[in-house]
Parts: structure tokens; sequence; C-alpha cells
């Protein structure tokens, strides 16, 4: 196991805890980047959709795992975000450059407008307030047809930066190293968040309120902050599924992306940038998997491809399932506990990683 | 002038009177102890000058100035922090990051230069960390900066409550029982602490307190309630030889159980 | 007389929201979880029963049906609470949400798996029957549906309210250490519970069949009977039944009288409003928490 002598108190800030840890970064990155030249187009394309997915994940997760506010509603952020984008785009005429950023601050604004009067709620009942908001949001898109084009839906124009086109299927690994470049801007601003004043704040809103006034925050305040960073990275990533579904409806953002996008954090560990990364990477490419598998059992077997509609939720669910009720850490979680296995062989206990008995009290008496 | 002054400030829970016509004024730089037993209305009264309720009559000043036009989270802000009487700590968080919570009324950075995490940022963060460094040493914390609440013994979880009271570097500090639950050892540390606290750091200290061995050995003055009535105030010694004290409050009993 | 048409069969889809929230509540009263599949266990009891009696499948008598769906789903419930639940003890409620959100996915995958995606149809002895009352005429599904949710709430209620066991769950929800010391077996009552509202989301299933067709994604209405039940104050059982009459009442007047796009959006936002204006609910049971 590597011991860090801590001479500063920058070792406890800076980014990278040590130069190893930095540089398995740094070859993450690179074969990130390198990615499109070693998977061919359509595996590239299904990358820059797991990205997508990461960064919308990120955003739910500051919310759930940072500041302990569980939302079921996020789609509707991401639908904010996509129709905002597309909007300011063809309507406004604003370049991409501007439009992009523009709707995750418009998202971001709308989620803590919407926070204020909702973050009294704690739990199930903020839980089902999101659910409302998704809802309501799918019908709003399909009753302002003028505007949203209803349930014909949208198209998204090609994105365009300083001339240079990042159309999905003429330049994919283009469009992929944008998306990209955007998630690891968002991880960045994540993690400055989660080492700063701002990242305790949201802990110590989720750990004890009671306490985090004695100590002089803002409790509705920090919710709401939360609840609108959360839905500005939200909506971003729902302005690049736009771009990435190319034309998008109502039903591109319903309930159920919603609660995928919930129980993705919750497979690739909660609270946690890594586990919005590993999450997305199950929900991207589970599909691929299984159409992969039942094409092999197909062949094998020689009955032929069988159809079995509903599968891919099915195992999504049993996956999830899984992971709830044996590694509550989520993906994220398992690997920290083989690292360390390997780490301190041949001395690591079970006991090490032992949860914490504890009781439930009733919520109805906060 | 007070640094702390209650002026006949009564609390009623629906037809309970919890807290009745209490009035008392705590100085700059003395300790100051509210016994009674349970029930008397001593937590009360701190969740009062905390803000978590609001008296039904009376003021409550603070550096001459009423505070009952504060929010909750504006209290900190003043220079009074404090601790509970069933330890509210951030369970999910190291005891480092606990004590930095304590640091949030000097944030003097905003949510957008902390996202981009200026070199502003940066800086302040040290000098956040050297605040709290100083509260460790000085509560002997160093082999916990990096645990976990969760999995820490009560003992050391009440000292970290006073460590990240004391990280707001307050004019005054409020303790809820700081001795409940703790051995005699730790209870001498505590008696060390608060002497330290005062003449050190130079910080007022209000408490509430069972322990009447800690109450003599480190407080100036002592406030004696029975059913949110003042029943007696002065020196530990005159308080606990007061003759409605030793009727409503010690009773026949031996002094140290009494609570 | 339209109007009054309009209300009474508002009131029975409200009963059926009613009865869909009553599992939530019943789950919640006792364990203070939330069981988000409740809509999904409502949609298996009716494919169940379904399966049961209807002639294309095993073709037995409808009483006979309902009543061994009724056991099967408490088995069930039973089951899902002992193999899923349990291992959950003490965790959050988020937690046990996201759980059970999970569990109805796999519910939707396995009714599609035995009985397909078609929306079928359950035979029943209500169908197309009418009953007069002084010159109203009613469907008679109408009048079973209404007269079930009524029985089965007031049951409910003196049942939490009197009897021994009923009390002990009260307890076992408030606070699950202090309940284990006073000798409540916390866990088993939780099973109970959850067989219970298996058994509940049974006869709201038949209740909801009886009315039209069903298929495997029906479960999704119990986001709408959730929603209700939270309506009316989540914790209360008449709060459920409140709740699910509001909402079975506002959508056809708000189709009628507002617009008939409108409709689908007024539950949520009469959700919203009670939210935001009532945090707990119309029958609202929150207490503030001491320091």
């Amino acid at each position: 196991m590597r011991i860090v002598f801590k001479t500063s108190y920058d070792a406890d800030i800076r980014l990278f805890k040590h130069g190893a840890q930095a540089f398995w970064y740094a070859v993450l990155l690179a074969l990130a980047i390198a990615a499109p030249f070693l998977l061919g187009s359509f595996l590239t394309g299904e990358a820059t959709n797991v990205l997508i997915w990461a960064i919308c994940g990120m955003g739910l997760m500051l919310l759930v795992g940072q500041s302990g506010q569980a939302s079921l509603g996020h789609a509707a952020f991401m639908a904010i975000g996509a129709y905002s984008c597309v909007l300011l785009q063809t309507l406004a005429g604003l370049p991409f450059l501007l439009a992009f950023p523009l709707a995750g601050v418009i998202t971001g604004i709308v989620g803590a407008i919407f926070a204020l009067p909702v973050t009294r709620l704690h739990g199930i009942y903020l839980a089902i307030a999101t659910i409302a908001v998704s809802i309501m949001m799918e019908d709003i898109i399909v009753l302002s047809e003028p505007i949203t084009g209803g349930v014909n839906g949208l198209f998204a124009p090609d994105i365009e930066i300083f001339g240079l086109n990042f159309n999905r299927y003429s330049n994919p690994s283009g469009l992929y190293w944008l998306v990209l470049a955007i998630a690891v801007l968002v991880a960045l601003v994540y993690r400055n968040m989660q080492r700063s004043p701002l990242g305790r704040s949201f802990a110590a809103v989720r750990d004890s309120e009671i306490s985090a006034q004695a100590m002089g925050i803002n409790v509705a305040r920090t919710k709401a902050l939360a609840f609108g960073l959360s839905c500005a990275i939200t909506g971003l990533g729902g302005a690049l599924m736009g771009y990435f579904a190319t034309i998008f409806n109502h039903e591109t953002f319903n309930i159920v992306i919603s609660i995928n996008l919930l129980l993705m954090i919750v497979i690739g560990g909660l609270g946690t940038i890594h586990g919005a990364f590993l999450g997305a990477i199950v929900i991207g490419f589970l599909p691929q998997a299984i159409a992969f598998s039942r094409d092999a059992i197909g062949e094998w077997t020689g009955i032929g491809s069988i159809v079995v509609p509903g599968l891919e939720s099915g195992i999504f669910a049993l996956i999830l399932i899984g992971f709830i009720l044996l590694e509550p850490m989520g993906m994220y979680g398992r690997w920290v506990k083989i690292r360390t296995y390997f780490e301190l062989f041949p001395f690591a206990r079970r006991d090490m990683f032992r949860r914490q008995k504890t009781y439930l009290k009733t919520e109805r008496i906060r | 002038m007070s640094l702390l002054e209650l002026k006949n400030v009564t609390l009623k829970f629906g037809g309970l009177t919890a807290v009745n016509d209490v009035s008392f004024a705590v100085e700059k730089g003395e300790v100051f102890a509210l016994v009674g037993p349970n029930g008397a209305g001593k937590s009360t009264i701190f969740n009062m000058i905390s803000r978590f309720y609001t008296p039904y009559s009376g003021d409550i000043l603070f550096e001459g100035k009423s505070i009952l036009n504060k929010a909750t989270h504006e209290i900190a802000g003043l220079g009074i922090a404090r601790t509970f009487q069933n330890i509210e700590l951030f369970e999910q968080a190291s005891v480092l990051q606990n004590m930095l919570v304590g640091r949030y009324t000097h944030r003097r950075s905003n949510f957008l230069t902390e996202m981009l995490f200026t070199p502003f940022v940066r800086r302040e963060e040290f000098a956040h960390r050297e605040a709290v460094e100083r509260a460790i040493d000085f509560l002997d914390l160093q082999p916990y900066r990096e645990k976990m609440i969760a999995g820490l013994p009560y003992g050391v979880r009440k000292v970290v409550e006073m460590g990240r009271a004391l990280a707001i570097e307050p004019k005054l500090l409020l303790l809820d029982e700081p001795a409940s639950g703790l051995s005699v050892e730790e209870t001498q540390d505590v008696a060390f602490w608060i002497e330290d606290i005062k003449k050190i750091m130079g910080i007022t200290v209000l408490m509430v307190e069972h322990d009447m061995n800690l109450v003599s050995a480190v407080s100036d003055r002592v406030l004696a309630l029975a059913d949110g009535k003042t029943l007696a105030v002065g020196s530990p010694s005159e308080v606990q030889n007061d003759p409605a004290v030793i009727e409503a409050y010690l009773g026949s009993d031996d002094h140290e159980e009494a609570a | 007389m339209d109007l009054l048409q309009l209300l009474i069969s508002g009131l029975a889809n409200g009963c059926v929201y009613g009865l869909i929230g009553l599992g939530f509540v019943l789950i919640y009263k006792a364990t203070e979880s939330v069981n988000f599949a409740q809509g999904d266990m409502m949609m298996l009891g009716a494919f169940i029963t379904l399966g049961l009696t209807n002639q294309s499948y095993v073709g037995l008598p409808f009483w006979l049906a309902v009543i061994l769906a009724i056991v099967i789903m408490g088995i069930l419930g039973y089951l899902l609470e002992v193999v899923f639940i349990r291992p959950m003890f003490g965790q959050s409620q988020i937690a046990v949400v996201i759980l059970t959100i999970a569990i109805g996915f796999v519910a939707r995958f396995v009714a599609g798996l035995i009985w397909g995606h078609e929306p079928q149809s359950l035979e029943n002895p209500f169908v197309g029957k009418d009953v007069g009352f002084g010159g109203l005429v009613l469907g008679l599904d109408e009048v079973v549906i209404i007269g079930t949710t009524l029985a089965l709430t007031g049951g409910l209620y003196l049942f939490f309210a009197y009897t021994r066991i009923g009390l002990a769950m009260q307890a076992a929800s408030q606070n699950q250490l202090a309940a284990y010391y006073m000798g409540i077996p916390v866990k088993r009552i939780h099973s109970l519970v959850w067989a219970l509202a298996g058994a509940l989301a049974a006869i709201a299933g038949v209740l909801f069949a009886s009315k039209g067709a069903i298929d495997p994604s029906t479960g999704l209405l119990g986001i709408k009977a959730f929603a209700a039940a939270i309506i009316g104050g989540f914790g209360s059982l008449p709060g459920a039944l409140l709740g699910g009459l509001v909402v079975g009442l506002i959508e056809p007047l708000s189709s009628r009288y507002v617009a008939a796009g409108v409709s689908q959006i007024m539950p949520y936002l009469m959700l919203l409003l009670v939210l935001i204006l009532r945090p707990h609910g119309l029958l609202s049971q929150v207490k503030a928490k001491k320091v």
C-alpha cells in the first residue's frame, strides 16, 4: 500500500493525491482521446452516447450524492436543456458556442426556481414532486406545439464551432472529442466543488440540517443552489443528447429516462464522479451486450435470433437489484475493495468494509 | 455592556411554559453555567439563543443588539457557536471536513470562483485549514483527522463537535452538556479545555451541565433553573448552598447524583 | 344527469387509485419505506386473475380465481419482503424506493414474458350490467369498486387503530430500535404488512381490470396513485382514499371544463400545489424534530 507523506496542506487540496495517480488518469485520458482511432465509427458513436449519459449522471450525482436530495425527474431538465439550446440556435440565431452554455444557465435557473419551494420537502416527498415535474414536462412539450414541435419533435441543427462541423454521421470522432472535452470539464468543476466550501456545505445539509444551520449555512439557499447546479449540468447533457439524437420529442426525455438516470448512478456508485461514468458505461453498452449475446446464443443453439421485448430494462433492473443488495456502494465501491485487496495483499480483511448496523427512525418527525 | 443578555424571556409550547420570565447576563470572558434538573428549560434557552426557537416574549441581546430579528443561520456569523446535547455531526464526512464546515462563516469566495478553484480559493482553503489545525492541536484530535465520523467512539465525537465550534472562532461558545456520557478522565480533559478556551483563546463560555464537579471547577457564575424559572444566580458555592436550590433541585440526595 | 354519471365514473376511478394508494400507505405506515412497485403488484394481481379465469388460459370460475390471486399475491408480497427488502433493513428510504422501482421493472418484464404486451380484458361477471338507484343507472362494476374500496378502507383503519398487531405495526414504523426493545418482532411484522399489501394489490388489480383492458405497463398507474396518496396525506389511510378520489374526480372534470390535454397534467399540478402549500398532504402527520 502506498503511503503518502503529506508535507503541506496542498496534499489534501490538489487534484491528485500522488504522482502515480496523476499518471494513471493521464493514461486514461490519452486512451479516451485515442478511442476513435481504435473503435471505428459505430462504437465511437456509442462511446459518445456513454459520455453524454455520464454528463447527465454527474449532474444528478451532484444532487443525490453530494446534497442528499433525490430526484426522479431529471429528464425534465434534460429536456429544458435540449429544447432551449436548439431554440436559441434556430429562433434566436445564436451560434452553438453561445447557445450551449446559455442553455445550461437557463436550465440551472429554472431548476433553482423550482427548487426554492420544493426543497423544503424531504425524501419521498421530494422524489414524487420531481416525478410530477417530469411527467408534466412531457405534456407541456406536447401542449406547446408551436414552439416545441409537439409530438413531431424538433430537429437539431448541426453543431458548428468556428466553421468546424460536428455532425454525428459526417464527423463522429469530432463530436466524440467535443463531448469528451465537455465531460472532462464538468468532472473538473465537480471535483473543484467537492474540495471547496461549496461541497462541504452540500455535505453538511445532507447529513444534518440542524447542525448546518448552527454553522451558519442557509439550508434553503444551499439546497436550491445544489438543485440549480445539478440541473445546469444535466441540462448541458440533455442538450448534447438532443444533438446526438438529431431529432427529438417529448418521448426522448420521458419519465423512464428520469428513472434510468437515477438507477444508473446508483449502479455506478453514489457520491463519486467515477460512479457516473461507470454507470453510464453500463447503461450505454447494455443494449449492445444483450444484442451481441442474443445473436451468439441464437447461433450456438441454432434457433436463430430470439426477440424478447422489454429484456433490456428487465436485465438492467436485475443488475440494479444485485448491486443494491450486495454492493450498495455500486461499481466504484466494488472497485475500491478490489484495489485495496491487491494493495494490501495478503493482509486485506473482509471486516475492513463492514457496514455499521443502522436503524431507521421515522421521517414523520424531523 | 454584557456580551449576552436575556431579558424576561418566556417560551411556551402549547399550554406548557418551558421557560418562564428568565433574565440573566453573561459577561465577556467568563464561564457561565446553567444547571437544573431535566426539563428545567436549559436546552430550550440554548435553542432560543441559537434561534431554533423564538421566545414568546422578552428579548435576547448579543453585544447590546437584539438577535430576535436574525435567522437561525445568521447566528454563527455573529460569533455564537454551539454544540448539541445529542451530537449533531456530519456523519458521512471526515473529522477534518466536519471542522472545515465550521469555517463556513469565514468564507469569502462564492460558488462560481469555487467551481473554478481560483488561486484565491486555494489561499483561502489554506487559511481555513490552518485555523482548523489550531483547533485540532488544541484538542489533541490529530489521530482522527482523516477518520469518518460514522465510525468514531462517542467521546471522540463529543470532542470533534467542540472542535468544530471552535473552528468558527466565536466570541461566545455554547456548550450543551459537554461532559455527558464521558469518563472521569475525559471529563477532566474537558475541564482543562474550558479553562484554556477562556484564558488562552479569550472566548466566553455559556454551558449547560449536570456534572456539579465540572461546574464547580470551571464556572465563574452559575444560574440554577427549575421548571423554567430562575432559582438562584451566583458563584458555584453560593448557588449550591442556596436554600431554594437545595430544596427544589438538589433535594435531600447527594450533590453529585442530583441531576 | 350527465354530470352525475361523470362524477360516479370519476369516483370509481378514484377508488382504484385509492386502493393502490392504500397499499402504499400500508407499507409506509408500518415500515416507513415506500414500495414503488405497488402499481406493478396491482398489474400482476390483475394478470394472475386473468390467467386463472379467462377461457383462453386456465378457465377457473371467477371468484375462485380472485381468491387464488389474492392468496398468491399475498405470498408474493411476503417473499418480496423476505428476499429483497429485509436485507435493506434500516437503510434510507431512497434506497428502498430505488430497489422497489427495479422490482417493478422486473415485474413488468415477467408479465410481458408470460402474458405478452397486447392489452387483454378480464372476463368478469360485472361487465355490461347495470344497477338502478331511483332513476340513476350505474354500471355494476362501478358500484362494486366503490363498495369494496369503502369497506377495505374502513376495515384497515379499524385494524390499525384497535388491534394489537395494528398498533405494533405503527410502533415499529416510528422507531425501529425502540420497537425492538419493546419486544415487537419488527421483521416479522414487516413481512406481514407486505403480504397484506400484496393481497390488497390483487384486489385493486381485479377491480381495475373489471373496468377495462390491462397490459404490463398498467403498473405505471402506480405513480399516479402514489401522487394521489401524497395529496391526501401520506401515512393516513383515509388520506389515501381522499387523495385518490380527488384525483379521480379532477381528471374527468378538468378535461370537460378546461381542455382535453390538461387532464393529464392536473393531478400532478395539484400534487405540486399541495406539496408547496401543505408539504405533508391534506391530512398531515408530520411533527418537527426536537433539537
